[in-house]
């Protein structure tokens, strides 16, 4: 007899992180091949049992689904209490996708305490579904904060020579942020007297309430994002971290952010966003036309793929909050739900498209050990293959029809042209920038003269690499041509976002 | 006036406790070093049958008796399993460092048992006599204990240290306690509250009073500005020591700051508070800044604990019930992470080596993996990262803080609480991502293995589920 409702939910959230725990306890440092089978078949379990929240995902409502309630903390109120609507669901997906490539990524290249790091790989999976399933807002904020944890471990102990500095700093900016959520989220309490957070949906605030709980807000999601100006964290994370601590930062830690701003900030509290969308609009273009400038100058592969991140995001909440001059433009909804949809089709498509080009610097950073794009230069001569890929992955960055990465792109500037046409051409910037700074990277890694005699004896990718690549680039692609299936997916929530947005909370 | 035999019952775990250190005094002068483990086993037990007895004893609602001199109430009785339950970790972790350092006398035990006579009384007493004899048979055990290793200069200079300012502080405690009779007539706190909130009072007199008694427990807790003792006082005294120190006394110390402000002096609340606010706000400022420039382990927590003081000062002066609750969390909280962390210098520590210096926890992680977790478990607990426990201790204490309208101070000690987690993830920075400079195993007794990851996975697993104990501390204070 299966419980009824089937906790699939719970199962998503706390197999892998038993299971990370699990292969510390079984497997220990002595015997690394037991861990990752173990890791690797947990993670994998662990995207099976996703897979029915798409299959039974019911598109035709935008009411949470596959809901959990339980009392937790009876004294104050807090549930454990959770569920998906057709924004959190893709975002599971997403975790649950890209986490057994980062088990297969570190296959061999992480020799040092195999077992920790597989483990805190997992368990940070456990608390990022977490995060994307919670309902209740303390629960949420508990996996927020917890995820920092692993990959605080996972940049200090596998990190590059910098790592240090770059942990700490990761760990304190982010937790500055969020700590004035919490105080936010105490005070809505109060109001709410409910810490469920489509509760706090529906309660009123005061406007000078509404915007200092929009700040604390923004300080929490802004520097996840990372929204210029306190990005400043992520090209150091990114540089030291571990290739596959890299993967998930960009892939799914960032896209925590925009999630943020959608199931917090809009509908809890739209007349403050409507009075700072400005100033988001403005944050969001100085992402993407300033960070696309720094990219292009840099010459470590990965920091340029941190700032392309940078800028990409910067798309993301230029999608989200256009919406209200859309509105005021032309009221249409329709328009304001195109921005919000691409800019969650961004973040999806980002996700793969960041992690897969973080892996392809990480296949190369295995073989030469240098991240300098100075170092490299006629890969293609000896890794065709590889080469092949990269083409895909760095073309797909730049927003290329036919990959995913044009399909929401190109809605958020369709949807800026209704706004203002001046938002649309500063973000159509990054078609020109992005093609700059990917291609002309592209172009000194993988083409010219063969560099040195490290490029010239360079292996090209063994099975496992195709594997992973490989299993990105039909993604990438198939969302490029056809990207119906999240589409389909978001709208319903959407249009119910966007009802809270145009209803006053005053 | 006739003589009445008061009602000995709510008393009877104080009187037992009493006795069997009495008991133990004597003891111990008879058995020769060989079977020196007797005091101990003796002081043990002590603490487990007395905490029975306070749990068997738990009065449906509250019980006062000697005159009005001593109350056994929810609050009391928690407070006292906590007291209980802490000391015999403590005495239990102390065990084999004490021997290592050929500290393993009855005294310690004896005198150990002495201070927590003196900390349940405290946390009984209903009448400002009482508070006072709790207190001073609290310190002077401590005192003692502190200059226990007598051959240290460190400690003795601590000790005297510890002494003086003490006395001071207790002296500045009699003198508003002093003022407060001399306003009200009378010793017992039901009394002094109908006086004082009937408004008979001289009002002057009453805070005059009132400022006395406030830096008095300021001085006990360790608040700044009255802070100065207590990182000397946890660095010079032997870690054992300051593990006792640094727990179970905050705990008793809460109860003295409830028993005077709220059982007895509500009517002020207006006046303590902003006397509270000041010290809430400059402890955690100071404890968590000066914190940073530490490179002594035992220094740092000394200042950690400095912050927390000024985290539970904050749940008190919201001046409600629920906030009274939150306090009393943070403080048992507090005593539970503070009791690993000490504790895990001692597992540190071996024959001849005193791992009380940051350097000492490098490269944990590869001398004893779980070890290493267990004290990443408490400093990310006391930096207050969820799931663990430190995380709903700070919980709570900022919801009243903004449910009682004083969103600003939930601010700042938000503030300071990321300016704490600094130090602490340097603490797993080190532990994590240095290299060890002596990569000897950590070898310890396992007894003692069982007890500190019990220690540990509590704070996770409470961090987890934290509604029983804070149910439990709400029930206490009746909220």
């Amino acid at each position: 007899m299966l419980p009824d409702p089937f906790p699939l939910l719970s199962l998503v959230v706390w197999t892998p992180i038993l299971g990370g725990l699990w292969v510390l306890l079984a497997a220990g440092e002595k015997n690394a091949p037991t861990a990752r089978a173990i890791a690797l078949a947990i993670s994998v379990a662990t995207f099976l049992l996703s897979i029915p929240l798409y299959t039974q995902f019911d598109l035709s409502t935008h009411e949470m689904q596959f809901v959990e309630r339980f009392e937790w903390i009876q004294t104050f109120g807090i549930y454990y209490h959770l569920g998906v609507d057709g924004i959190s669901m893709p975002l599971i997906l997403l975790t649950t996708f890209i986490t057994p490539l980062v088990v297969i990524s570190a296959w061999q290249v992480i020799q040092y305490k195999t077992a920790q790091y597989l483990a805190a790989f997992l368990i940070m999976e456990g608390l990022m579904n977490g995060v994307f399933a919670a309902l209740d807002a303390i629960l949420f904020y508990v996996f927020w904060e917890a995820m920092l944890v692993p990959m605080f471990l996972i940049i200090g102990i596998w990190g590059g020579p910098q790592r240090i500095y770059a942990t700490i700093k990761f760990f304190l900016y982010t937790f500055l942020g969020s700590v004035f959520m919490l105080v936010a989220l105490i005070y809505l309490y109060a109001q709410a007297d409910s810490f469920a957070i489509l509760d706090l949906h529906t309660v009123k605030v005061g406007m000078t309430a509404q915007i200092l709980i929009f700040i604390a807000f923004l300080l929490a999601f802004a520097v996840k994002v990372p929204m210029w100006p306190v990005h400043t964290w992520l090209p150091d994370a990114h540089v030291e971290a571990p290739t596959g601590g890299s993967v998930i930062l960009a892939a799914i830690m960032l896209k925590m952010g925009g999630y943020g701003f959608v199931r917090f900030s809009l509908p809890i509290t739209p007349d403050a966003s409507r009075e700072l969308d400005w100033l988001m609009i403005a944050l969001s273009l100085i992402a993407v036309v300033y960070i696309g400038f720094v990219a292009l100058v840099q010459t470590d592969l990965k920091k340029l793929i941190a700032y392309s991140s940078i800028s990409h995001m910067g798309f993301v909440t230029l999608g989200f909050f256009v919406a209200f001059s859309i509105l005021e433009g032309t009221g249409s909804l329709q328009g304001a739900a195109m921005g919000m949809e691409g800019g969650m089709m961004q973040m999806i498509s980002h996700g793969f498209i960041s992690g897969a080009l973080f892996l392809c610097v990480g296949v190369l950073y295995d073989r030469m050990h240098t991240r300098q794009i100075a170092d490299y230069g006629g890969v293609v001569n000896s890794m065709p293959i590889f080469a092949a890929f990269m083409m895909l992955f760095v073309m797909a960055n730049s927003g290329l029809p036919g990959t995913s990465g044009f399909v929401g792109e190109f809605m958020v500037i369709l949807s800026s042209f209704k706004a203002n046409f001046w938002f649309a051409f500063l973000a159509a910037s990054i078609l020109l920038l992005g093609a700059g700074y990917n291609l002309w990277m592209y172009k000194r890694v993988i083409y010219g003269k063969v560099a040195n005699e490290g490029v010239a004896s360079l292996k090209d990718i063994n099975a496992r690499e195709l594997l992973i690549l490989g299993t990105l680039a039909a993604v990438v692609l198939l969302f490029g041509v056809w990207p119906a299936p999240i589409l389909e997916v978001m709208h319903p929530s959407v249009e119910n976002l966007l009802q809270h947005v145009v209803q006053s909370k005053l | 006036m006739a003589f009445v035999t008061p009602d000995f019952v709510p008393a009877i775990p104080e009187i037992f406790v009493l006795g069997m250190a009495c008991l133990a005094l004597v003891v111990d002068v008879y058995i020769t070093e060989r079977y020196r483990l007797f005091t101990y086993q003796l002081a043990q037990s002590t603490l487990v049958a007395s905490a029975l007895m306070v749990i068997f004893l738990y009065p449906a609602e509250a019980v006062v008796t000697f005159n009005g001199t001593f109350v056994s109430d929810g609050m009391s009785t928690v407070l006292k399993v906590f007291i209980l339950l802490v000391s015999y970790f403590v005495f239990f972790y102390s065990k084999q460092y004490l021997r290592d350092r050929n500290l393993f006398r009855g005294e310690y035990y004896v005198l150990g048992l002495f201070a927590v006579l003196g900390m349940m009384v405290m946390a009984s007493a209903h009448s400002l006599l009482t508070i006072y004899l709790g207190l001073e048979l609290l310190s002077l055990s401590l005192y003692a204990l502190v200059a226990l290793n007598r051959d240290s200069n460190e400690a003795s200079e601590a000790a005297m240290k510890y002494f003086v300012l003490g006395a001071l502080a207790s002296g500045m405690l009699l003198y508003g306690m002093s003022m407060i009779y001399g306003a009200t007539a009378s010793l017992d706190l039901a009394e002094v509250y109908r006086v004082a909130s009937g408004g008979q009072a001289n009002d002057t007199l009453l805070v005059f009073g009132l400022v006395f008694v406030v830096v008095g427990l300021a001085f006990k807790f360790g608040a700044v500005p009255f802070h100065m003792w207590v990182p000397d006082v946890y660095e010079g005294a032997s870690t054992s020591v300051t593990l006792f120190i640094s727990t179970a006394p905050k705990l008793a110390a809460f109860a003295m700051a409830m028993r005077l402000l709220v059982d007895a002096l509500p009517s002020l609340h207006g006046d303590w508070q902003q006397m509270l606010i000041i010290l809430a706000v400059l402890s955690m400022a100071a404890g968590n800044v000066i914190a940073i420039a530490q490179t002594n382990l035992k220094r740092m927590l000394a200042y950690s604990t400095i912050a927390h003081v000024g985290f539970l000062l904050a749940g008190i002066l919201t001046g409600t019930q629920s906030g009274y609750a939150a306090a009393m969390f943070y403080v048992i909280v507090y005593a539970l992470m503070s009791m690993g962390g000490f504790g895990m210098i001692i597992l540190m520590s071996q024959a001849g080596i005193e791992a009380d210096r940051l350097d000492h926890f490098k490269g944990l992680n590869e001398r004893s993996p779980w070890f290493a977790f267990i004290m990443l478990i408490f400093m990310f607990s006391m930096a207050g990262v969820p799931p663990f426990l430190g995380f709903w201790a700070k919980w709570s204490v900022l919801r009243e803080l903004v449910a009682g309208g004083v969103v600003w101070l939930a601010a700042v000690a938000v503030v300071f609480s990321i300016i704490g987690a600094f130090y602490y993830l340097r603490v797993v920075r080190l532990m994590y991502f240095d290299k060890p400079e002596d990569a000897t195993p950590i070898t310890p007794g396992r007894d003692m293995r069982v007890m500190m990851s019990a220690n540990g996975l509590a704070i996770l697993g409470l961090g987890i589920y934290p509604g029983g104990l804070m149910a439990v501390c709400v029930s206490a204070l009746g909220a």
